[in-house]
């Protein structure tokens, strides 16, 4: 996809990224795995669905596919070996996979503890395991002066209170705290955290919170994908051409 | 000494001994490590993460239960990932002891393995029964989906318990290339990194596909280290150079960034960025050109890690820094306690250029370009 305000920068910057993004199948992740491939960027995306994982890694040449759930302590080292050692390496982590707790929403009351489990396994402690695995490859990139970013997917309901999205809302707001903190402890180290709302997408997920939303009203995941690679590329430092040539030339591990 | 049966990187009561240039010893608690460091020093340790290398499954030929230990690979550094060197078992599994393993079936050239998700071939023979070169069949990534999900962490007897790649993987693990950890590396947490920084310590990273450290066999034992790739990033070699330019000391962080650096470095010891093989055994004959002290395990007499240090302190030295930590209860194996060696006066780096070394060391650093030439050919 190519859109006529992109500055030379931003292409520089993303092209050649090694980028993993979780939940890549669908909405959001999926613009995003879309717009990265398409900017030159060398991605690895997860999901739990094997036959769409493969769909979306043919429709996306050069993309590598990873069957994982990242609610699941025992699939987070594999995740991080496969896309570490399918990429070389990683200068940019995406954690988008989101669950939505209980569906159709429900009131704090009448929502069971396993829905909000689930949020929290999935928004919070998931995003923080996988984050923490990959902390070695993401502070090797910023010391080799690629730059380190990790980006999470974070929403309004972080920040406002909403009734009937208690188990999403605590787990993203969980989230946007911790961003904010690994953010700061991870300043010397070169490595950012940004916490990022997209703002109401027409996403499964959102048909699945507000099934009488009026698509119209909402804005495209592609639109929101391209708002995040501008946050990202501004967080990146400017590549220069000999890392360009070095992201390129180096296939495998490295 | 005590063999550390338990998977924890960072034990409280974990212990430090250290070793100055002058032979003096000290006893320190392991997390006080960074308190050692001069401003100035560069601190650099190994960021390769493990492999789950060890893999059950079948020997299709003879229907035999097999377990395969991947040790090497040459092709590493060119994103080559089909191709490895393994050392094979016959039935059991990591709770008997290696030197008691039953041997593999009679392998040859051609015989299929069927290892879970993954399927494999005999290439060759090399001049050992329990040692082969294997070839993976499938993409890449369904070799690195295999791996990730049927291996498990190369383990040995003194654990009880099954470890999981998080036992294993240092908190800076990157690219997942060693088949057993670089565990030097677990006395680093990030606290500690940020406490290097705060002293005026600079910390670097190279990746070495740390190879395997045990085979249970006196004639394979004998080959160890094999070839293990290499790379240095450019921050890293910048780091280094000046460092040394400005007489700041290097301390490597294990075995494994000594061998790296000190291979990089051969010659005339200045280090490189890039990727190469490293092929140099390292023992009382060499005289190191780039490190000026190692934080290690505690490590056996008689394995390659234990004649390494022969090349910071003499042998003498050495028997008298194992007593010390036999008298002191030191724990050993890769979740043990560490010892942190000045080398010794004497072998101080002005002497280097007198010494004439590297001219029995050839570099084989590739700079910028895939090491393919050299391989991993097992040193014969």
């Amino acid at each position: 996809m190519s859109h006529p305000t992109d500055s030379p920068t931003r292409e520089q910057t993303l092209a050649g990224l090694r980028v993993l993004v979780t939940g890549g199948t669908s909405g959001l992740g999926l613009a995003l795995v879309r717009e990265l491939t398409a900017s030159g960027a060398r991605v690895a995306f997860v999901a739990r669905g094997r036959e769409r994982v493969e769909r979306v890694a043919r429709a996306n040449a050069g993309s590598h596919g990873i069957v994982g759930d990242v609610s699941s302590k025992t699939d987070i080292h594999p995740i991080a070996l496969q896309a570490v050692g399918e990429l070389g390496g990683l200068d940019l982590l995406i954690n988008n996979a989101s669950d939505l707790g209980p569906t159709p929403l429900a009131l704090l009351g009448d929502t069971d503890c396993e829905d909000l489990e689930r949020a929290l396994e999935t928004n919070l402690v998931g995003p923080f395991r996988l984050t923490k695995a990959l902390l070695g490859a993401l502070s090797a990139s910023a010391r080799e002066g690629r730059g380190a970013v990790v980006l999470n997917v974070s929403s309004d309901a972080a920040i406002n209170a909403y009734a009937t999205w208690g188990a999403y809302s605590a787990s993203k707001a969980a989230l946007h705290h911790l961003s904010r903190i690994w953010n700061e402890e991870l300043s010397t180290e070169g490595v950012r955290v940004l916490s990022v709302d997209p703002g109401d997408m027409d996403t499964p997920m959102h048909a699945l919170a507000v099934p009488d939303a009026d698509p119209a009203t909402l804005k495209r995941p592609e639109i929101a994908a391209h708002e995040i690679l501008e946050q990202i590329a501004a967080a990146l430092p400017q590549r220069s051409p000999s890392i360009q040539e070095a992201a390129t030339a180096t296939g495998g591990i490295g | 000494m005590i063999a550390a049966d338990h998977p924890i990187q960072r034990p409280p009561t974990a212990k430090l001994l250290t070793v100055d240039h002058e032979g003096r010893f000290a006893h320190l608690a392991r997390d006080h490590f960074a308190d050692l460091l001069r401003p100035g020093d560069l601190v650099v340790a190994n960021d390769a993460a493990t492999l789950p290398a060890s893999l059950h499954g079948v020997h299709e030929r003879t229907r035999e239960a097999i377990e395969v230990r991947l040790a090497g690979w040459r092709g590493v550094v060119a994103g080559d990932v089909a191709h490895f060197e393994a050392v094979v078992f016959g039935a059991g599994d990591y709770h008997t002891r290696t030197e008691h393993r039953a041997p593999p079936p009679t392998l040859v050239p051609g015989d299929r393995l069927s290892l879970g998700p993954l399927s494999a071939t005999v290439v060759t023979t090399l001049d050992h029964p329990r040692l082969v070169s294997l070839e993976f069949h499938g993409t890449a990534d369904e070799i690195w989906a295999g791996l990730a999900r049927h291996g498990r962490p190369i383990q040995y007897a003194h654990i009880a318990e099954p470890l999981a790649l998080w036992d294993v993987w240092t908190v800076v693990a990157g690219p997942p290339v060693a088949f057993e950890p670089p565990s030097a590396g677990f006395i680093l947490s990030w606290a500690t990194i940020e406490r290097l920084h705060q002293r005026g310590v600079s910390f670097a990273t190279i990746t070495l596909a740390s190879g395997i450290s045990s085979t249970g066999d006196d004639d394979l034992d004998r080959r160890l280290p094999l070839a293990e790739p290499y790379r240095i990033p450019e921050a890293t070699a910048i780091a280094i150079r000046s460092a040394r330019a400005e007489g700041r000391r290097i301390v490597a962080i294990g075995t494994s960034v000594v061998r790296a650096l000190e291979h990089a470095g051969a010659g005339d010891g200045i280090v490189r960025a890039g990727e190469g093989v490293a092929t140099n055994r390292i023992g009382s004959t060499s005289h190191l050109s780039v490190v000026d002290a190692i934080l290690t395990g505690t490590h056996e007499p008689g394995t390659s890690h234990h004649d390494l240090l022969t090349a910071f302190v003499n042998a003498e030295m050495l028997r008298h820094i194992d007593a010390e930590l036999d008298a002191h209860e030191y724990r050993t194996h890769e979740f043990g306690d560490s010892v942190f060696i000045e080398r010794a006066n004497g072998t101080a780096h002005p002497d280097r250029l007198r010494q004439g070394f590297g001219a029995s060391r050839q570099s084989s650093l590739v700079i910028g370009s895939r090491a393919t030439a050299e391989g991993c050919a097992l040193p014969k």
